[in-house]
Formats: C-alpha cells, sequence, structure tokens
C-alpha cells in the first residue's frame, strides 16, 4: 500500500501526487501480480521506476524466489544462444532490476541517516517563548559578577530567528537606499553576511578561547554571538527608517556597547589570566562593534544631489532619499534647496 | 485530471482556512511550484539595472521561497511538531497563493499609474494579503505544536512571508 508518511521518508518526492489516492491505483497492482515469469518485463519497469520502494521490494522478494530456480535451471544452459533474445533479455533486465534496487536503497538509507542528524539538533531548540524573551532581554544588561562563570543557554532558536531577522532588516535597508549589487544578488549578499559573520566570527572567537583556556563550548559561543546580534537588529531598524547620523552613532555607542559589555563580561567570568582577557574580549569587543558600523555604512548611500545643493551653516543632517519618490518630488525638492542656500 | 482537481480544492481551501485536513493528509507540491513560478517571472525584470540583474532575479525568487519554507519545517520539526516534512512545505508553498495574487494586482496597479496614490494601495493590498498568508499557513500549522510554543513557530513564518511581501512591494517596472 503507497502511504503519505512513508512515501516521504523515503524521499520519493516524484511520486507525490500520487500518494493520496492509493486505492485509485489498482491498475497498478494487477500488473505486478500477473507476471509471474522470470522475467521481468522492460515497458513496465519503465513505468514503475522509483516511484515506490516498497514494490521495488516486492519485486526484489520474488526475483530471490525465482534466483533460486532460475540458477538451477542456468547451470544445465551453458550455451546461451540456444535461449536467444528472450534469455539474454531476462539475465540482463534481472541485473539491471537489481542495480536499480541497490541504488534506492542507498538512497533511501542516506535520507533516513540525515533526519537522525536532525535529531541531534533536537536538545537545542528545547525553549519556551518566555525564555527566549527573557534572554533577549537580558542579552543587553551587562552583569557586574565575573568571579563565578556566568551560565550561558546553550540554545541555538534565538540566534538563528535573529541572524534571519538581521537578513530582513539588512534587506529592508538595502531596497530603501538604492544599492546596486553588481555580482550577486542583494539576497544572497544579506545572507552571506549575516551567517557569515555569526559562523565564522563565532568560530574564530571559539578558536582564541581554546588559545587562551577560557571556558566555552561551540554551542555557547554561537548562543552568546546570536544573541549579542539582538542590539544589531535594533540599532539598524530604527536607523535604516530614521536616516540621522547622530542618532545612528548615539545607537552605536549605547546599544551596541551594552550588547559588547555583556557579551564580554561573560567571557571574563570564564577566562583566568589578564593577559588572555584582554586579546579575547579585546578582538569580540572589536569585531563586533565594527560589525555594526560596517552594516550601517556599506549599504547606505548618501544621494548625491542634496549634498552639492546644501551649504551654510544651517545644514540639516544628511537625508537618504527613499526609492518610490517620483522624480518631480526630488526636483523640487532640490530647487527650493538651491533657493534656501542662496538667501542664506 | 484528477490531480488538476486536488490541486483546485487546496487552493480553494487556501482562500478560506477552516480546519480541514485536506491540505495536510493529500499532499501534493505541484501547486506549489505553479505558484512559485509565476510569482518569480512576475517578480523578473524590476531593479534598477535590469539589462544586468534579469537573470538573477528568477533564481532569487525560486530559492529564497524553497530555502525559506525548508527552513521553517526543520524549525518546527526541531520544537517537537508532528508534522511531515513534505506536508509542512505543501501548506507553505500553497500559501503563496495571497501573495500572488497581490502581486498580480500590483502589476496591474502600476501599469495605471505610478505616483504615491499607487504606492499606498500597492502597500494596502500587500499587508492584507501578507497577514492572509500568514493566518492561512499558521491555521494548519499551528495545530501541530505543543500549544504552548506556538509563538515559536508562527514568527519564521511571519518572517517568511515579510520578505516575499517585501520584495513584491519594492518591485518597480522597467
Amino acid at each position: 500500500m503507497m502511504s503519505g508518511p512513508g512515501g516521504a521518508a523515503a524521499g520519493a518526492g516524484g511520486g507525490g501526487a500520487r500518494n493520496g489516492a492509493g486505492a485509485e491505483w489498482g491498475g497498478f497492482e494487477d500488473n505486478m501480480q500477473g507476471g509471474g515469469s522470470a522475467v521481468i518485463d522492460m515497458e513496465n519497469m519503465d513505468d514503475t521506476s522509483g516511484s515506490s520502494f516498497e514494490d521495488m521490494g516486492e519485486m526484489h522478494q520474488r526475483m530471490k524466489e525465482e534466483d533460486v530456480d532460475a540458477e538451477a535451471a542456468a547451470a544445465d544452459e551453458e550455451d546461451g544462444e540456444f535461449l536467444g533474445m528472450k534469455g539474454f533479455k531476462g539475465q540482463l533486465g534481472r541485473q539491471v532490476a537489481d542495480q536499480m534496487w541497490q541504488a534506492g536503497k542507498r538512497q533511501a538509507s542516506k535520507a533516513f541517516s540525515l533526519y537522525a542528524n536532525i535529531d541531534i539538533l533536537r536538545p537545542y531548540f528545547d525553549v519556551e517563548p518566555i525564555q527566549v524573551r527573557n534572554r533577549l532581554l537580558e542579552s543587553m544588561i551587562p552583569m557586574k559578577m565575573i568571579n563565578f562563570p556566568q551560565k550561558i543557554a546553550g540554545e541555538l532558536y534565538g540566534p538563528l530567528m535573529l541572524v534571519f531577522t538581521l537578513v530582513a532588516i539588512l534587506l529592508h535597508g538595502m531596497k530603501t537606499s538604492d544599492t546596486i549589487i553588481r555580482e550577486g544578488t542583494l539576497m544572497g549578499t544579506a545572507i552571506g553576511t549575516c551567517f557569515g559573520y555569526w559562523l565564522g566570527v563565532s568560530s574564530f572567537i571559539y578558536f582564541l578561547a581554546y588559545l587562551c583556556n577560557a571556558q566555552i563550548t561551540m554551542v555557547q559561543m554561537l548562543s552568546l554571538l546570536g544573541y549579542g546580534l539582538f542590539g544589531h537588529c535594533i540599532t539598524l531598524f530604527v536607523t535604516y527608517n530614521i536616516h540621522f547620523h547622530s542618532l545612528f552613532y548615539i545607537f552605536w555607542l549605547v546599544i551596541g556597547g551594552l550588547s559588547t559589555l555583556r557579551m564580554v563580561a561573560v567571557l571574563v567570568s570564564r577566562t583566568v589570566g589578564h593577559t588572555q582577557r584582554l586579546i579575547l574580549c579585546g578582538t569580540l569587543a572589536a569585531l563586533h562593534m565594527l560589525f555594526l558600523l560596517y552594516l550601517h555604512f556599506a549599504y547606505h548611500k548618501v544621494v548625491e544631489g542634496i549634498l552639492d545643493t546644501l551649504e551654510g551653516p544651517n545644514v540639516p543632517p544628511f537625508q537618504r532619499v527613499a526609492r518610490d519618490i517620483p522624480v518631480v518630488a526630488s526636483a523640487v525638492l532640490n530647487i527650493t534647496a538651491k533657493a534656501i542656500a542662496l538667501t542664506l | 485530471m484528477r490531480d488538476l482537481k486536488a490541486v483546485g480544492k487546496k487552493f480553494v481551501h487556501v482562500m478560506y482556512p477552516k480546519k480541514s485536513s485536506a491540505l495536510l493528509r493529500d499532499w501534493d507540491l505541484w501547486g506549489p511550484l505553479v505558484l512559485c513560478v509565476s510569482l518569480a517571472l512576475m517578480l523578473q525584470g524590476g531593479s534598477a539595472d535590469s539589462k544586468e540583474d534579469g537573470g538573477p532575479q528568477f533564481a532569487e525568487v525560486f530559492v529564497i521561497i524553497w530555502f525559506g519554507a525548508v527552513v521553517i519545517t526543520l524549525n518546527s520539526k526541531l520544537l517537537g511538531g508532528t508534522i511531515s516534512f513534505f506536508q509542512s512545505l505543501c501548506v507553505l508553498g500553497y500559501c503563496v497563493l495571497p501573495l500572488t495574487v497581490a502581486m498580480l494586482v500590483c502589476r496591474l496597479v502600476l501599469l495605471a499609474s505610478s505616483g504615491t496614490v499607487s504606492f499606498i494601495v500597492r502597500l494596502v493590498v500587500v499587508m492584507a494579503m501578507f497577514g492572509w498568508s500568514t493566518l492561512a499557513s499558521t491555521a494548519f500549522l499551528a495545530d501541530s505544536q505543543p500549544p504552548n510554543r506556538k509563538a515559536l513557530v508562527v514568527y519564521p513564518i511571519f518572517l517568511f512571508y515579510f520578505v516575499i511581501s517585501w520584495m513584491i512591494l519594492t518591485f518597480t517596472p522597467q
């Protein structure tokens, strides 16, 4: 019987359309039961190849039973010419079917082992929403206690969601600031940047922690850095929409600084020795703050026209023009700005 | 013909999301494929440098939808969901239908005019369809989760449809 979950587990996506209506495919079963001979019908093979592993299993079973009989018969027939084409095709057909069955079985076991690998990650996703919320808020609060190793939750759901949120915010910023990416796509760049930072810097700091004898595991490092991106998300979300340079610098120092301080405090509490603490925490602080700076400036473009026309002491902060403003409005803006500059 | 009817029935289920298990029981990926391809085709050629970026647009949308759906499915399974891999893919793919309708409407509105009024109209339409997509997919998927973790599963779905809605809203044809 063909069934949905069974087909899914074996990875036979192509047969998905037929899974829900097993009863209507009675004709298929008739074909299988009709042929009781040792010769595999090649036309039927083409129709059913790869569609259902259970049917291949049935065929294989039948082939095994027939093999016992056929081996006794084949032992007598040394000369294949007397059998003619039918005999030759029979052996070839059996070999091909056998190979296909083996290949299919290998694929199915590979798919099963991939599924088992997902279970390895399961304990890291065992969280409640209230825990995630608490950890998000705690990531902005540096703890003063650095004499005892502070607890880090080894959880991957929060960091993963934060990285994806950062990707979405980055996309928003890139689109509204008219960023043109020559090699590659906007989405690819955003995903590559955020995941590259999270995984790459985590690994690098973990390597440094190994050198400096800090007590931290890879999952804990991933978790710590992931939650540290919460500050980045807030800062970028606000400053991509309200475009003031000074506001960005304040946010960079305050919010970026708070989340960096928290990560630094956790690492300091888990490291012994002044030099080691300095190396580890200095590197992390520098990378974290510089990343926020990079994200802000690399994906923004100051509109050239307004820079040219505005001079004088009453200069408003740099403005960025969203893509959707029609040409007429920006021309009016430029003319007004020029008029103001002339009268000053 | 039987397959077409099954696909059509699922489209109707998405537009009127009731607690029926038809979408889940007989999953298929025809509908999501058709929706994904049509959305990707409509989103093509909508960047600043259209002569250079015509190619990647299609692949970009395709990859985002399928990669995003796979990630959400893995996430919901890791959080202890009882739904199978392809069932979840099926639901997420079919719930892209309201957004495809929104894309169609946006293209028609952009044919007429491209000023502030059309932007507001497009914004309203896209936001409404985004809400509809998210509600439809949570109606099907959230039931398979333990009750106190529904928010954890809904958030990635929200993010996924938000990214697609954002791509639709910022589309400007050349």
